[in-house]
């Protein structure tokens, strides 16, 4: 028997803005507890909210990035339940007129572990977070603490369809998503920090004699990196498997039921719900105005959203002739990255390179300092430099990792690397004379490549090297041959 | 005349002219708070000592030839809904006892700001729920012209102390009718204007889509200097009419040429007590003799406002309250016997081994929460909540909340349609004069059926006002409702000045 | 629609009130009562008619994201039934 893993993805991303979705207190994260509210985001009797223009259009923003249809009329509901982090006693939220609608996300794998594929969205609202309660787990009855610091911070939910048939997919849909929201500027989407939340929808369609049959939906939470989104993702696969092997329960049997994920047991763990939660009761909040939008206004948020990931993508591999591997690998690394990297492609015109240096050597370093690409010392007019000297042999490709290094550790450029590491130019005659003169000395070496070795050559090179320091291997190799084509 | 019985733009003028003091008047505001409010129960709270030093101050600056805010120096009682950040806020509930809101409500703040001396807190229906005031957890307010009666509600506190003569100036709210009503069975003159007119940032909130808050006072003119006060838009309330405030006042004096006054003909059917219709239609004949078109009109859906108001109107109540949760502020349960009784229901039902009662037991927070509203919710406060909580519930919603929101639509197309053919609607603003104590208590249903005149104008964002227009045989007020089309504010005091211009029946006082 | 005990019961539990028996008992008569007297809203021909969720219908309305100072925390904290200073204190709202 085998099964196929359904997954669809709530997200949860918390927009940058300076103030609360609903109050001008501050969004800014780590603050003392309780310091960043007012009777607004309390829910202090007599308080009211108004809507923070910038939270909306930054939803907007989003809501057209994932190629969402934004309706012309949206409104806000109120979502009740009791809880000591929700002051209000509901959550200011959307429910059957959300802002947008029916968007789509594309999501592939530079490792082909899956097709690429479009993964539908079924909505994307925006609402206010809830604080937080600190529990006292080790002395069981004592007292939570409520800290309403978050209260209030505009939260956009971006619900998919359930598009996704492995843990990968929904971790690429993640990856993805956080890629382009940080692109376009939207949210940080910080994991740890909670700036982006995911709970995901879990069940196996197994195929089994009878046709197949579906394993009841489990709502995963409390994942709080994309490697947790797999890995929980992928142990509650296995666990439905066992469950279904032993119940034969499906869909419909049971209710939906809610685990939490904990990250170092790397299990889901059942968590309990009351029955009477899920009637939450939602009507239109009285105390806000619906907000209507036309297409001249969607058309314009469109228009300024530029080139996203996805046609970045797309144009390194056609327009630049990168490989789609290397296209996805750039522009996974993120806004600033690229913009690093367009700098030195275009001055230098040789994208590969441009792509190379990026992805290889300077995120290498990048991880290693735990520097930002802002704080990068080589610029990106500098590392265009340096690819040109290497185009047009001022520096030997052979010596391109030792300039780099030089140019890092004493902030220099090229030109001061090159005369640093004493390499002059080795003009053509220079290199036919030496290059003869080590043929000359060498007569089994000539007779092996006449003979169709030609790797015998290979000897050569490391004796040029030491004759003259400034000869390009490339160079020797291909004036050897010529040479020897001649004798 | 006393000071107390002069209106408060008469007091204004007097003040402005450096005859009268802030001081006095305040003192004799307060002596007669001392020597009657025992009887009338009007106040929560009054704070003499401070409003005398308000009154000082304000004298001061007065004589310093300050510029001083268009009420300087004018007493004024403010219902106990409005968030005071100098004052307990309580809403007449056990629940908000001790609520000391760190912020001022807007309109509160533009009262301090127009330099009045506040006097004290009036009494209400807790949370602005209820038609008598006697469902405040603190005290019973009495009607001035008959301590045996109810003053209406739910700002009963505020139309009390205006017809009691301890206040020239009061501050209400009004959802369905919770200004027009007491005022009408006080006989004072109360408006609740266009919803959105005047801004309900810091106004507890009861039912936010019905709620408005607004002025009550002696005659129609001091109405409209309050008005002006209150009135205007304000950037933190996201419901609040962004138009400019006319000059009330500059205005009040000309008659509507041409008024077009129209009659509802469903407004006069059985239950309509035939003193206050007499009174109604002797009103109707003054317009009538001052060149006023009288023009009966239909308002077809009305019959169903009531029931639509108590849809809408508990349901935003119940998400509203929700807050109350013993949790930010506000009253909580006593938590060491909350969790002791736990404690013994669990051993309870585990030495019966009721397994599905065990499943049901609260854990400690919801206990907490239960317990802390059931103890500090009063009666009408708890129905209501459970009628909107049941109302929004899954299964129900659409029968009952969004049904009432269609309804509420075709009530506001009636007024539509009939203010293009009338200025001003003319009602009564009550089926009868003031009601006895305790004669509805055991009837919620019928204490409902009093908003009958009054609810439209909320479902429809409408300003109504209701003044005098006659004294029934047993010497109680009976009040006329005019109500104009939304903003029309300046029409509608216009309109009720044209009748008090030509009667005296808001010169009457109670006795005492 | 009629009202149960049992209705009374659930949404009491919806709506956070520990009610009494004989709250119970009254709010299952009353609650009867009104819910019957609302009933006559099915009548209305409501077929085509928006609701109509506002009294005064406004669209768009917003506020510049420019922060402004938050409360103090004491006085944020200051009606709070049960504080440490820090937060607010609530019974363990674990398991719940």
């Amino acid at each position: 028997m085998s099964y196929t893993t359904v997954v669809g993805l709530e997200v949860h991303v918390q927009l940058a803005t300076q103030s609360k979705l609903f109050c001008r207190c501050s969004t800014q994260f780590g603050a003392e507890p309780n310091t960043q509210t007012c009777p607004v985001c309390i829910g202090m009797p007599g308080s009211l909210p108004v809507m923070n223009r910038e939270a909306y259009q930054l939803a907007l923003k989003t809501s057209v990035a994932i190629n969402c249809e934004i309706p012309a009329f949206t409104k806000w509901d109120r979502k009740q339940y009791f809880y000591p982090d929700l002051p209000k006693g509901y959550q200011i939220s959307q429910f059957d007129l959300p802002m947008s609608e029916h968007g789509w996300l594309e999501i592939s794998d530079p490792k082909d572990r899956f097709e690429p594929k479009r993964v539908r969205i079924l909505r994307a609202h925006l609402e206010d977070d809830a604080g937080k309660s600190v529990h006292d787990e080790v002395h069981g009855r004592a007292d939570s603490e409520i800290d309403l610091n978050r209260t209030g911070t505009p939260l956009l939910e971006i619900v998919s369809e359930p598009d996704m048939r492995s843990a990968a997919e929904a971790k690429a849909y993640m990856q993805e998503l956080r890629l382009l929201l940080t692109h376009i500027g939207v949210s940080d989407c910080n994991m740890q920090e909670g700036s982006m939340r995911c709970d995901a929808n879990v069940n196996l369609h197994i195929d089994t004699p009878d046709g197949k049959a579906a394993t009841p939906i489990v709502e995963i939470k409390n994942m709080n990196s994309f490697r947790a989104v797999e890995r929980a993702i992928e142990y509650e696969a296995g666990r439905q498997y066992r469950v279904w092997q032993e119940t034969k329960q499906q869909m419909g049997d049971v209710p939906k039921q809610t685990r939490g994920w904990d990250d170092a047991a790397g299990k889901t763990l059942g968590q309990r719900s009351k029955e009477e939660s899920s009637d939450y009761r939602y009507f239109p909040d009285p105390d806000l105005v619906p907000v209507l939008s036309t297409p001249e206004e969607v058309e314009a948020v469109r228009a300024s959203l530029g080139d996203l990931p996805a046609d970045i993508r797309r144009q390194l591999a056609d327009d630049h002739g990168l490989s789609s591997y290397d296209a996805d690998v750039l522009v996974n690394q993120g806004r600033e990255v690229l913009a690093y990297f367009f700098n030195a492609a275009e001055k230098s015109g040789d994208y590969k390179a441009a792509c190379n240096w990026v992805t290889q050597d300077i995120q290498r370093v990048l991880k290693e300092q735990e520097q930002s690409i802002d704080e990068f010392s080589i610029s990106a007019d500098q590392l265009a430099d340096l690819i040109s000297a290497i185009g047009d042999n001022r520096l030997p490709k052979s010596r391109s990792k030792d300039a780099f290094e030089l140019m890092l550790t004493n902030e220099i450029d090229v030109a001061a690397a090159i005369e640093k590491l004493g390499i002059e130019q080795v003009d053509e005659s220079a290199l036919v004379t030496l290059c003869q003169e080590l043929l000359d000395a060498n007569p089994k070496i000539v007779a092996d490549v006449k003979g169709g070795k030609q790797q015998a050559i290979g000897a050569l090179i490391g004796q040029a090297k030491k004759k003259n320091s400034n000869v390009d291997p490339g160079q020797v190799r291909k004036m050897c041959l010529e040479l020897v084509e001649k004798m | 005349m006393s000071i107390t019985e002069q209106s408060a733009t008469e007091s204004l003028a007097l003040l402005k002219q450096g005859e009268l003091t802030s001081v006095e008047l305040t003192q004799a505001y307060l002596d007669a708070i001392n020597a009657r409010d025992e009887q009338i129960g009007a106040f929560l709270r009054v704070d003499g000592e401070a409003a005398l030093a308000r009154a000082a101050e304000i004298d001061q600056r007065r004589q310093a030839g300050e510029t001083l805010g268009e009420l300087a120096g004018l007493p004024i009682a403010v219902k106990d809904v409005l968030c005071d950040s100098d004052e307990r806020t309580t809403c007449a509930s056990k629940m908000l006892e001790d609520f000391r809101p760190p912020y001022d409500s807007t309109v509160v703040a533009k009262l301090k700001a127009a330099d009045a001396v506040l006097l004290g807190r009036t009494n209400m229906d807790e949370f602005a729920m209820g038609g008598s005031t006697e469902n405040s957890a603190f005290k019973l307010t009495r009607n001035p012209w008959d301590l045996q009666r109810a003053p209406g509600g739910s700002s009963g506190g505020a139309a009390a102390c205006v017809a009691g003569g301890l206040a020239p100036l009061s501050i209400g709210t009004d959802t369905g009718g919770s200004i027009r009503q007491p005022a009408g069975l006080c006989g004072v003159v109360g408006l609740k204007p266009t919803y959105g007119r005047v801004s309900r940032y810091g106004l507890v909130a009861f039912a936010s889509s019905l709620d408005q808050v607004g002025p009550l006072a002696s005659s129609v003119e001091d109405v409209a200097l309050l008005l002006a006060t209150i009135a205007g838009h304000d950037p933190q309330d996201s419901t609040s009419l962004d138009a400019p405030v006319p000059d009330y006042l500059a205005t009040l004096n000309k008659p509507l040429d041409g008024l077009r006054l129209g009659v509802v003909r469903e407004h006069f059917a059985e239950g309509l007590d035939a003193e206050v219709e007499a009174s109604v239609r002797e009103a109707i004949k003054v317009y009538e003799s001052l060149g006023a078109t009288v023009k009966e009109i239909s308002l077809p859906h009305s019959k169903y406002a009531v029931a639509t108001y108590y849809v809408i109107a508990p349901s935003e109540a119940s998400s509203n309250l929700a807050r109350y949760d013993g949790v930010h502020y506000g009253y909580r349960t006593d938590v060491a016997k909350m969790i002791s009784d736990l404690d013994s229901e669990r051993k309870e039902l585990e030495e019966t081994d009721d397994k599905e009662g065990l499943e049901k037991l609260d854990t400690p927070l919801v206990r907490m929460y239960r317990r802390t509203r059931d103890e500090a919710f009063g009666p009408e406060v708890k129905r209501r909540i459970m009628l909107g909580a049941y109302a929004l519930s899954a299964g129900y919603y659409d029968a009952y909340y969004l049904k009432a929101l269609k309804v509420r639509r075709l009530i506001r197309q009636d007024f539509d349609a009939a203010f293009a053919e009338v200025d001003l609607i003319a009602s009564p603003v009550t089926a009868e004069p003031a009601f006895k104590i305790g004669q509805m208590a055991d009837d919620p249903l019928a204490m409902y059926l009093v908003d009958l005149y009054t609810v439209s104008a909320n479902l429809a964002g409408l300003p109504g006002i209701s003044l005098p227009c006659g004294l029934s045989k047993s010497g109680l007020p009976i009040g006329l409702q005019l109500q104009a089309p939304p903003l029309a504010e300046e029409k509608l005091l216009r309109g009720a000045q044209m009748f008090q211009a030509h009667t005296d029946w808001h010169k009457n006082k109670p006795e005492g | 629609m009629a009202i149960t005990r049992d209705d009374v019961e659930k949404v009491a539990l919806l709506a956070r009130l520990e009610l009494s028996e004989a709250e119970i008992e009254s709010l299952t008569t009353d609650l009867g009562q009104i819910v019957g007297y609302v009933d006559q809203l099915a009548e209305v021909d409501t077929d085509h008619v928006e609701p109509m969720a506002h009294a005064i219908e406004l669209h768009n309305v917003f506020a510049d994201d420019v922060v402004r100072p938050s409360l103090p925390r004491e006085q944020a904290l200051a009606n709070a039934p049960s504080h440490n200073g820090k937060g607010y204190l609530v019974p363990p709202v674990l398991g719940d």
